[in-house]
């Protein structure tokens, strides 16, 4: 364990952001707009600020938990309040908080109705995230599992675009679908166990056939949510109804709940049906790398085409996690973390052109250079961090994975590097399209460039993306002694 | 002397208390004006405060046999009764208005009211037979004129016939099958039918039929697949303030009551009856989800929506232990809860000559209200078992004892049929929020209702973050009332 705490950082964490939704809520009317969004920007911003103490005392050299904080909550099913994080989980909590500061700032002037609400379902949701990747309890966690749908299910809901009500109840019924069944693996685990600690459930010996019922209860929980193909088809509608910062929540937290899941309970609670079926998933890894990446070739709309590209980038992370070496697993976690920034910038890219022509199809576009150069240099980079150039964080994770790859198998390697090319394809294609040329109609010469507001919510995340490309070590480091322990403990049968 | 120590009076002394006030109600309500008829009800308002009172200050952790060994008292007839009085107290609470807007605030229906709840309270602590078949009679008798209480008005009249009819013919079936259960052990008390189904050789034909029969009624009032029929129609005849009452507190008296028979004298027969049970609460889980998705009217959709609650609770209930009892209690003290809730938002929301039953008439309600949304929001997503609300652990714990005795397939029939009923509970939220209003006329609540309700809607959440306390409670009553 790290050093003696004091501070239960990681319920600062949780709690922090959903006493401001609240307090926004209470104190918001729609009136007093203005109001609403200070509060919810200065909960953002204190819920970033007490994760910064997660990344500064996390101590790399020990794969145990830290920060932890553990209680009685209902003992008559032995379930606890019982927090802590590890090498994998910490920098998803950063990121989650980073995040909710960059999406409160985003909707700042754009979202005009009901204000508070929109904030404050932000903010709730970025809690119940921050839960998400730090319970210990395997009820802890399917409670805020489950809870995150209902602001998500709002958000889409009530300011999303012409289809969102179909998008909001296909996102719901998807995800809650695959989640049900979890619950059921969940409880067969504590009647086997007779606990709910996620840590225990790692020792409990399993047969093969009660590993396979379990490794298909929960894949399809976390498969629908990453998401993986064919489970994949809520996303697009999700993504293109839903407003700007939905979308980038969903994009850069909501997907990572998914993968995230692979690593904390399928990997190491059934790692024998895990490497079984360890086939399957990369098959289906693959086909969402190449066959989705051809389908955002041919996208029209803007949203969608990143969509697609997030469950292609996605389809890495789980290729990763099953060749089962150190190099593919902390190589899907980089992925993870740089596709938390890139799409949610290359989403916050797409709002600010929505926030002016109120379109997203890349038809509509064309030569907005010349009206926004500023502008036209941030998504410069960041499409060319989806598209995984080195330099950029994009690169980190792909290049991890590919090496992983080779290393199991060349045409394994070879398959997954077609992305590079496919990537590039579809991401610069569009960026052709949307930005270079002469001006296509009135509406994109009537486009005005980039407000200060816009400009550094956008450099922000360029600094982010930057960084992490070129110099990944803090993050490679803060990862590796997890990973390793991790890998042991996948490596150790059950049988 | 030996013979009034046998008596115990006291086992029963909340039940002689609302025997004692609904009688007292029922003169002083003769002699009060029409324009003061607010004097009957804070009066049955205040018994049920004393009720709970004497029954907190009477609470016990044995059990007491009274009236030779008529009623039984023991936690968990404590617990159930308390949960009943506040139960029909909050109905009270929400349908002030609704009553008075429709000529339903009278002495009558509030003596009625009481004499219901009297009924219900026999269910819970009869120890016999002919007690326990006394107080459901009790309790249906009052509620059928209780339906049928707006006079003028046809399909209350309708909805009442209907519930008279079958009701009858369910009481009917009860009470055959516990004269063929007497034929068989030679007893109307439970403990001696107990010992006398443990100690039989034979495969006693009889019994089994008789549990047919008993089964059969209890399913009736349980409101469970395929003896369901009577439910929507009687929920959407009645007057709103009527289906609340139907449809919460004698709920949990019917859950007694299906405890004391089916466990507390038949556990020796428990093979038999759990087939049964899951039969019913497999129908009712499917059934009842499936078929509420094409309801338009809020009171019917709520009305399969608590046929496939019952069904959920079958399922805790089934597993014939004492967890699963203890889940089955807490699963439908937690659906009362809810659906007193969701009730009270529909009263909520109407006013004179205006229902506001369809679904349709909750669009737009988060601009209508944004707090009044909220509540209904947590009521859809605890009746649908989401967290952070009450009903997932409801959920939760019926679906973990069921789990434990091995039923998993069961327990994957309950989730998938639980995604179905999302479906439709979802729906009221997308009208709530995504939808703009049809109506616009101001939301005007009393001070109490807006007290009581949004308690208990917020309640919801309280106790869906830290249930610890209800989920003890539960067990406790089970464990020190010796089930097994």
């Amino acid at each position: 364990m790290g050093a003696p705490l004091t501070t239960p950082y990681l319920s600062l964490a949780i709690w922090v952001p959903i006493a401001a939704g609240v307090a926004v809520l209470g104190v918001g009317r729609d009136r007093d707009a203005g109001l609403a969004r200070w509060i919810a920007l200065i909960g953002a911003v204190a819920g970033f600020v007490v994760t910064i103490p997660l990344y500064l005392y996390f101590d790399t050299s020990t794969s145990a938990m830290q920060f932890v904080e553990y209680a009685d909550w209902i003992p008559r099913f032995d379930i606890h309040y019982h927090l802590g994080v590890d090498g994998i989980s910490v920098l998803f909590v950063l990121l989650n908080s980073f995040i909710t500061v960059l999406v409160v700032w985003a909707g700042w002037e754009v979202i005009t109705v009901r204000v508070a609400q929109y904030m404050a379902a932000f903010l709730i949701m970025s809690g119940l995230m921050n839960a998400v990747f730090a319970a210990l309890d395997g009820i802890l966690f399917y409670l805020v599992f489950e809870a995150m749908l209902i602001p998500m299910y709002l958000i889409i809901g009530v300011w999303g675009g012409p289809n969102r009500v179909y998008a909001a109840l296909k996102f719901f019924l998807y995800t809650l679908l695959g989640s049900l069944l979890m619950l059921v693996a969940l409880i067969y685990l504590y009647s086997v166990s007779e606990s709910f600690e996620i840590l225990e459930w790692y020792k409990v010996p399993l047969e093969m056939r009660t590993q396979i019922l379990l490794w298909i209860a929960f894949f399809l929980a976390f498969a629908v949510k990453v998401p993986m193909w064919p489970v994949h088809t809520w996303l697009p509608d999700a993504h293109v109804e839903a407003p700007t910062g939905g979308s980038v929540v969903l994009a850069a937290i909501t997907l990572k709940i998914g993968a995230y899941g692979f690593v904390r309970f399928i990997l190491p609670i059934l790692p024998d049906a895990s490497r079984y079926l360890s086939g399957f998933v990369i098959t289906l890894s693959l086909i969402a790398v190449i066959y989705i990446g051809f389908v955002a070739l041919v996208q029209a709309d803007m949203k969608k085409l990143i969509a697609y590209s997030s469950i292609s980038h996605m389809g890495f992370v789980t290729l990763g996690f099953f060749l089962f070496s150190q190099l593919g697993i902390e190589g899907a976690l980089a992925q993870m973390l740089s596709h938390g920034f890139v799409s949610a910038a290359m989403f916050l890219c797409v709002g600010v052109m929505y926030d002016r022509m109120h379109t997203r199809l890349i038809a509509d576009y064309g030569g907005v250079v010349n009206t926004m150069p500023k502008f036209a240099a941030f998504m410069m980079l960041f499409a060319m961090a989806n598209a995984g150039l080195p330099g950029t964080s994009g690169f980190v994770g792909e290049f991890l994975v590919i090496l992983a790859s080779v290393k199991a198998n060349f045409w394994l390697g070879f398959a997954a590097a077609i992305t590079l090319i496919l990537g590039a394809a579809y991401t610069l294609w569009m960026y052709k399209r949307v930005i270079f040329g002469e001006v296509a109609n009135e509406n994109v010469a009537k486009m005005k460039d980039i407000g200060s507001r816009e400009f550094w919510l956008l450099g922000v995340v360029a600094l982010a993306v930057l960084v992490m490309g070129v110099w990944p070590k803090p993050v490679i480091d803060v990862m590796h002694a997890s990973v390793a322990d991790l890998l042991t403990i996948v490596s150790r049968s059950k049988l | 002397m030996a013979m009034l120590a046998q008596l115990h009076y006291w086992a029963a002394l909340p039940e002689i208390v609302i025997l004692a006030a609904a009688s007292l109600i029922l003169l002083i309500d003769l002699f009060v004006p029409d324009d003061r008829r607010h004097v009957s009800y804070w009066l049955t308002q205040l018994t049920l405060l004393v009720a709970i009172c004497v029954t907190l200050t009477t609470l016990r952790l044995d059990s007491i046999k009274g009236y030779n060994g008529m009623v039984i008292d023991d936690m968990l007839a404590d617990f159930l009764r308390i949960a009943c009085f506040i139960a029909v107290s909050l109905m009270l609470f929400y349908s002030r208005s609704y009553m008075i807007a429709r000529g339903l605030f009278r002495g009558d229906v509030f003596v009625l009211t009481l004499f219901a709840l009297l009924g219900m309270q026999v269910m819970i602590t009869g120890n016999n037979f002919l007690t326990l078949y006394l107080g459901l009679e009790l309790m249906s008798l009052s509620l059928y004129a209780l339906v049928a209480a707006q006079r003028d008005h046809p399909r209350g009249a309708e909805a009442a016939m209907k519930y008279f009819v079958l009701g009858a013919l369910a009481s009917g079936m009860l009470l055959y099958g516990l004269s063929m259960i007497y034929g068989t052990t030679g007893s109307l008390d439970l403990d001696t039918v107990a010992r006398a189904i443990y100690a039989r050789h034979d495969s006693a034909l009889l019994l089994t039929f008789g549990l047919v029969f008993v089964v059969s009624g209890l399913a009736f009032k349980l409101a469970v697949v395929p003896y369901h029929m009577w439910v929507p129609d009687v929920y959407d005849g009645a007057p709103t303030s009527m289906t609340v009452l139907i449809g919460t507190a004698p709920k949990i008296a019917a859950f007694a009551m299906t405890l004391r028979i089916l466990s507390g004298a038949m556990q020796g027969a428990a093979f038999d009856w759990q087939g049964m049970l899951i039969v019913l609460c497999v129908l009712s889980m499917v059934l009842g989800n499936l078929i509420a998705i094409a309801q338009s009217n809020l009171k019917r959709m709520l009305a399969y929506s608590t046929i496939a609650n019952m069904g959920y609770m079958l399922l805790g209930f089934l597993t014939a232990n004492r967890y699963g009892f203890s889940a089955a209690m807490f699963y439908t003290i937690a659906y009362a809860l809810t659906s007193l809730a969701s009730f009270g938002m529909i009263m909520l929301l109407s006013r004179e000559g205006f229902e506001s039953d369809r679904l349709d008439d909750f669009k737009g309600l988060n601009q209508r209200s944004p707090w009044w949304a909220f509540i209904m929001l947590l009521v859809m997503f605890s009746l649908a078992g989401l967290p952070p609300t009450l009903g997932f652990y409801a959920k939760f714990m019926v679906i973990e004892s069921a789990i434990n005795e091995g039923f998993v397939w069961l327990a994957v029939v309950a989730v998938v049929t639980s995604l179905i009923g999302a479906f439709y509970y979802l729906r009221v939220v997308k009208l709530m929020y995504f939808d703009e209003p049809a109506e616009t006329a101001p939301i005007v609540v009393r001070g109490d209702t807006w007290v009581a309700l949004s308690a208990n809607g917020l309640l919801l959440l309280v106790l869906g973050i830290l249930p610890q306390q209800l989920i003890g409670l539960c067990a406790i009553a089970l464990t020190q009332s010796n089930f097994p």
